[in-house]
């Protein structure tokens, strides 16, 4: 393989050389420091006589004399079922002192976009055992559903116990045996701390056997953070359309993922988009998420679940915003409730999942899933609106018709959405305490709710709210 | 355009650089917009920019490993798209090859690379009639047979427009019936020329018509809120601004499936993969509400996902409105729904700051304004070379960066388009669907319309009308008042106007996209349902002057029926109407 000692320029993560042969855009390099160490890097910019790449590892120790390999291949990630149970750095590289991994196939790690025509449509449920997704913004086998969150709020502790807690209801299945889980587990740039926490539950909890973990650390290169989904992807991929698994992909933080494409963006000398973030940072974020999905006539399926914190909580800032043009809904992870101490803190009003309506109901979750959801929502939002003029002309100047949605507001908090992060509700145990709520209301105001489901679920004595513990 | 159908390629390059979806290449000879095929893998890609002797080319598809050296071949034609029988029921990408024949060459449910196949079916045969005989004198677009191109919709063969000098005419000296393949001659010209049912149609470039019309019939959509308030006319521009989340690709999806056009053109652009298998699953399977067959037979779809090659998400639009204006020279009404705008113009960004062009407002190229009023303006009600009168109506969605209608994408469509449907994200919060904001939404076509409403569904329809903007208005200004004083303490004729803007709200407003029989209501309907809020308010009102309570007035045993009156299948709804209305009318009397 030719060596070239011919770099010209060095700038941020960027190294340019020229050249004398061809180089195909995309390829691999080595660059090896005259003091020995290797650094691996990919071309970003090729031209007839000089090349831009991308080191992943910085550039620090790199100088015009160090030597340059082209390796004349894409990046490629070493797939085999043997991956689940194992720890991998951000490049993909077991740091668990594993034995080493027998690659069954090497695959390219920008994946190509699924045919929309070969795609099948997500309506299988899955069951997370959080009542505020199940019962509200319920996930669907093949959806994307980001976290959106904000610093110093618990979206890891979300992502735990989704991880931990993730299932696919035998009832609701053909009764066939295809419904192995698979977690992978995405870290881009999370601290060593959050990183041993969650290293720590996996082991706990038992989560690991049957998930592959990647991770890139906050003192790790940031340009490594724009590799490590795309080998979480690919994985993924493997497992659920060649090996039938059904696939959680969890890539936390997709803030940091997006600050290192700035930072190439920048070093580059790109014309910035909004905020800086380059123009194309759509496209980049949706060749991520559009990975996500089921394809017909195939029994895997890999499910999304980016948690991104917004920063100063601005869901208009460049990351959650194009984001969520991207996903198929959103989780809102909320402020003032963690501060009430409600765990998990998901605001349902601002959270949306597009493919619930398809993926509950009859045969797949409940036939009062639907209704149950609407209403609580309608009612909810009614009590939210109404705390808003608690504050201005106090509680007594209300109707009891508006006291009574006030206090509906409140107990949905306390008890539906409150669930602690140790417990795991079944989708009967959510719709029960959906309709121990609802019963708080006359049943008049049920008007999103079919009159055959309340006879058969609603409670008279809506009384009975103050017994139920949040189990 | 398709290598599959192109197999003689003209001038050879040489790659020279390569960046993401940018190509330069040296010593080719091809003008601006030429298809050109880059690499050994022969990606497809079009001409962008020359300078001097390097050339810049947008690439089609992925370009990873794609190296400097490798040849460039100019096809010496622009981007075009295939026009003949088969494109209905059809779904295609951005540069219009067949995704389900992709998948079937590509054996893959992945799009792989460097696949190719033709728009339209080489090798099928359609029956022709012929409609002129040997010796009849024809012109460019004339009509010289038929083809059942799908149960719903008869595909007219034209003789290309830029087959005779303008203005002139030839004879026909052979026409043949029977079955043809698109590629075959069904007919002769006197000036030697043969036409065959397939064209091709550079697709930046508008198919030429006589005249653009004002238009005066609406595109009737099946939604309350847009028939009945903000109307659009066929031929017209729409625009459905809104964040994520509040129902763009719903209100879109509506359009597209009771929308009375003839054809639509449904393009998914940049948007989501899974949307789009929806769209692919459903259309099939839903009945087209005017002639009861597949809706999928007067459909043609276009999905450019948002993970497909960025070139191809800016030449789909092109493409669509392409198709849109071959079925428009036939004489149809054709609806094309773009979703969505924003990703286009940003598929133009991105190429845009590959080139290091000089950037305009947030990043945008400088062209945006002048391409985004090109594309609106190929929309219209026209008269044809042919002597037929058909139209293209663009209803086009944009996605505003954090719901803020005041960046370039939106503000820039806004100057162009005559309709406004702008999306609430509050509504939507609150699953008022389709959320559409009343007060913030307009139609410039409501005057030019307004004669065939009167004439074709009723003669108070203008005047019903006003009375609900004005009490949407007034709710408007009370709701403000109320947030700092609470309802009580309102007088009670204040109240009763809340309570009847409420059900304007839930009864007519609202619309339940997933119920069978609301998901599609017809301008009689959506008259007659606003009559009986109408007619409520009025006795309401009688009964309040009389002394009544506003609680007593709310609390008949009628009132909770109105919330229902749009799930109530069409050919019962009058009587279910007009049996409310007797009922509100004496119940409410019987208080006084």
């Amino acid at each position: 393989m030719k060596e070239y000692k011919t770099i010209t320029e060095i700038s941020g993560p960027l190294v340019f050389v020229e050249t004398d042969e061809p180089i195909g855009y995309d390829e691999l390099v080595e660059i090896e420091t005259p003091n020995g160490e290797t650094r691996r890097g990919q071309v970003l910019d090729s031209s007839s006589d000089h090349v831009a790449i991308q080191t992943f590892e910085g550039t620090s120790g790199i100088d015009r004399n160090s030597s340059v390999r082209f390796l004349g291949e894409t990046m490629k990630m070493p797939v085999t079922e043997d991956l689940l149970g194992r720890v991998l750095d951000g490049s993909g590289d077991p740091i668990d002192d594993g034995p080493e991994i027998v690659p069954e196939e090497r695959r390219d790690i920008v994946g190509a976009a699924i045919n929309p025509y070969a795609r099948e449509y997500p309506e299988e449920f899955i069951q997370t055992g959080i009542s505020a997704i199940d019962g509200m913004n319920t996930l669907v086998r093949g959806q994307k559903l980001p976290i959106f969150s904000g610093s110093g709020l618990p979206h890891n502790d979300i992502a735990l116990q989704i991880a931990r807690q993730a299932t696919v209801p035998e009832e609701s299945d053909d009764g066939d045996e295809d419904s192995e889980f698979a977690v992978i587990f995405g870290a881009m740039g999370i601290t060593a701390e959050e990183a041993n926490e969650f290293m720590d539950d996996f082991e706990r909890t038992g989560a690991l056997e049957r998930s592959v973990v990647f991770m890139n650390l906050a003192d790790d290169p940031a340009v490594e953070r724009t590799v490590t989904p795309r080998l979480a992807l690919t994985t993924a991929e493997y497992l659920a359309f060649d090996k039938g698994y059904q696939v959680l992909v969890i890539l936390t933080d997709m803030t940091n993922y997006c600050e290192a494409l700035r930072e190439i963006g920048a070093a580059r000398e790109e014309v910035p988009g909004r905020r800086g973030y380059p123009g194309y940072m759509y496209t980049d974020l949706a060749s991520l998420y559009e990975r996500a999905g089921r394809i017909k006539g195939l029994k895997g399926s890999v499910t999304q679940i980016p948690i991104l914190t917004m920063p100063s909580d601005d869901i208009t800032h460049p990351i959650p915003d194009l984001t969520g043009y991207i996903t198929e809904g959103q989780i809102m992870v909320d402020r003032d409730l963690n501060s009430q101490g409600i765990q998990p803190p998901v605001d349902v009003l601002p959270s949306l999942s597009r493919l619930m309506d398809d993926g509950i109901g009859e045969g797949l979750t409940r036939a009062d899933h639907g209704d149950v959801a609407d209403q609580l929502f309608a009612a909810y939002a009614e009590g939210e609106d109404l705390r808003d003029l608690v504050n201005i002309v106090g509680r007594e100047a209300l109707s009891d018709r508006d006291n009574r949605f006030l206090d509906f507001a409140d107990r949905f908090e306390e008890t539906f959405i409150q669930q602690g992060y140790g417990t795991d509700r079944d989708i009967e145990d959510t719709l029960s305490a959906g309709w121990e709520l609802l019963s708080m209301l006359p049943t008049e105001e049920l008007n999103r709710v079919d009159e055959e489901f309340i006879e058969q679920y609603y409670h008279e004595d809506g009384e009975r709210v103050e017994a139920t513990a949040d189990d | 355009m398709s290598k599959a159908t192109e197999p003689n390629t003209e001038s050879e390059g040489v790659i020279e650089s390569v960046s993401g979806p940018v190509v330069t290449a040296v010593d080719l000879e091809a003008p601006m917009n030429d298809v050109v095929y880059v690499g050994h893998e022969g990606l497809m890609g079009e001409v962008i920019e020359i300078e001097g002797n390097v050339t810049t080319i947008q690439v089609y598809e992925e370009t990873s490993g794609v190296s400097p050296g490798e040849p460039v071949e100019s096809t010496g034609a622009p981007l075009s798209v295939d026009l003949g029988p088969g494109m209905l029921d059809s779904i295609y990408d951005g540069v219009q090859r067949p995704l389900d024949e992709l998948q079937e060459k590509m054996d893959s449910a992945f799009l792989d690379r460097g696949v190719d196949a033709p728009g339209i079916d080489l090798e099928a045969t359609w029956e022709f009639t012929p409609t002129v005989e040997v010796g009849d004198a024809v012109g460019n677009t004339d009509i010289v047979g038929t083809v059942p191109e799908t149960e719903s919709i008869d595909h007219k063969v034209m003789v290309p427009p830029d087959s005779l000098p303008e203005g002139e005419t030839a004879e026909i000296t052979a026409v043949e019936s029977g079955r043809f393949t698109v590629e075959e001659t069904v007919a002769e010209l006197e000036t030697g020329d043969e036409i065959q049912m397939r064209q091709q149609w550079p697709v930046r470039q508008a198919r030429p018509t006589v005249d653009k019309q004002t238009p005066t019939e609406p595109l009737t959509s099946g939604q309350r809120i847009l028939d009945g308030l903000f109307p659009l006319a066929k031929g017209g521009t729409a625009a459905i601004p809104g964040p994520f989340g509040s129902g763009k690709t719903v209100a879109q999806q509506s359009l597209a499936k009771f929308a009375d056009a003839d054809i639509v053109v449904y393009i998914g652009c940049g948007e989501r993969g899974n949307e789009m298998t929806e769209v692919i699953d459903d259309f099939p399977e839903l009945p087209d509400p005017q002639t009861g067959n597949a809706l999928m037979a007067r459909t043609c779809l276009i999905a450019n996902t948002s993970n497909m090659p960025v070139a191809a998400r800016e030449s789909c639009v092109y493409t669509g409105i392409t198709i849109a204006e071959f079925y428009r020279d036939m004489g149809y009404d054709v609806a094309l729904m773009a979703d969505s705008t924003s990703r286009w113009a940003e598929a133009m960004r991105e190429i845009s700051s590959r080139l290091e062009e000089m950037p305009g407002e947030e990043g945008y190229p400088a062209y945006l304004a002048a391409r985004l009023s090109e594309f609106y303006e190929r929309a219209g009600y026209f008269e044809n070379i042919n002597g037929t009168e058909g139209s293209v109506s663009v209803i086009g969605a944009v996605s505003p960066p954090g719901g803020d209608f005041s960046e370039p994408v939106t503000q820039n469509t806004l100057r162009i388009v005559k309709t406004f449907w702008a999306l609430d994200s509050d509504l939507a919060e609150r699953r008022h669907f389709p959320a559409i904001n009343w007060n913030e939404s307009y139609s410039l076509y409501r005057d030019q319309l307004d004669p065939w409403f009167v004439e074709n569904v009723a003669e108070n329809w203008p005047e019903q009308r006003q009375w609900a903007i004005d009490v949407l208005d007034e709710e408007a200004e009370l709701q403000e008042i109320v947030q700092l004083v609470g309802k009580d303490a309102l007088p009670e004729d204040q109240q009763l106007t809340l309570e009847v803007a409420r059900f304007l709200k839930e009864a007519w407003l609202q619309q339940n996209a997933l119920d069978d029989v609301d998901q599609d209501c017809p301008p009689w309907k959506t008259h007659q349902i606003l009559g009986v809020i109408k007619s409520f308010h009025d006795e309401a009102f009688d009964a309040l002057d009389a002394g009544v309570p506003v609680d007593e007035i709310t609390g008949i045993d009628a009132v909770p029926r109105l919330n229902r009156t749009g799930t109530v299948p069409d050919d019962e709804a009058s009587a279910f109407i007009e049996e409310l209305e007797t009922d509100i009318t004496e119940q409410l009397r019987s208080l006084y």
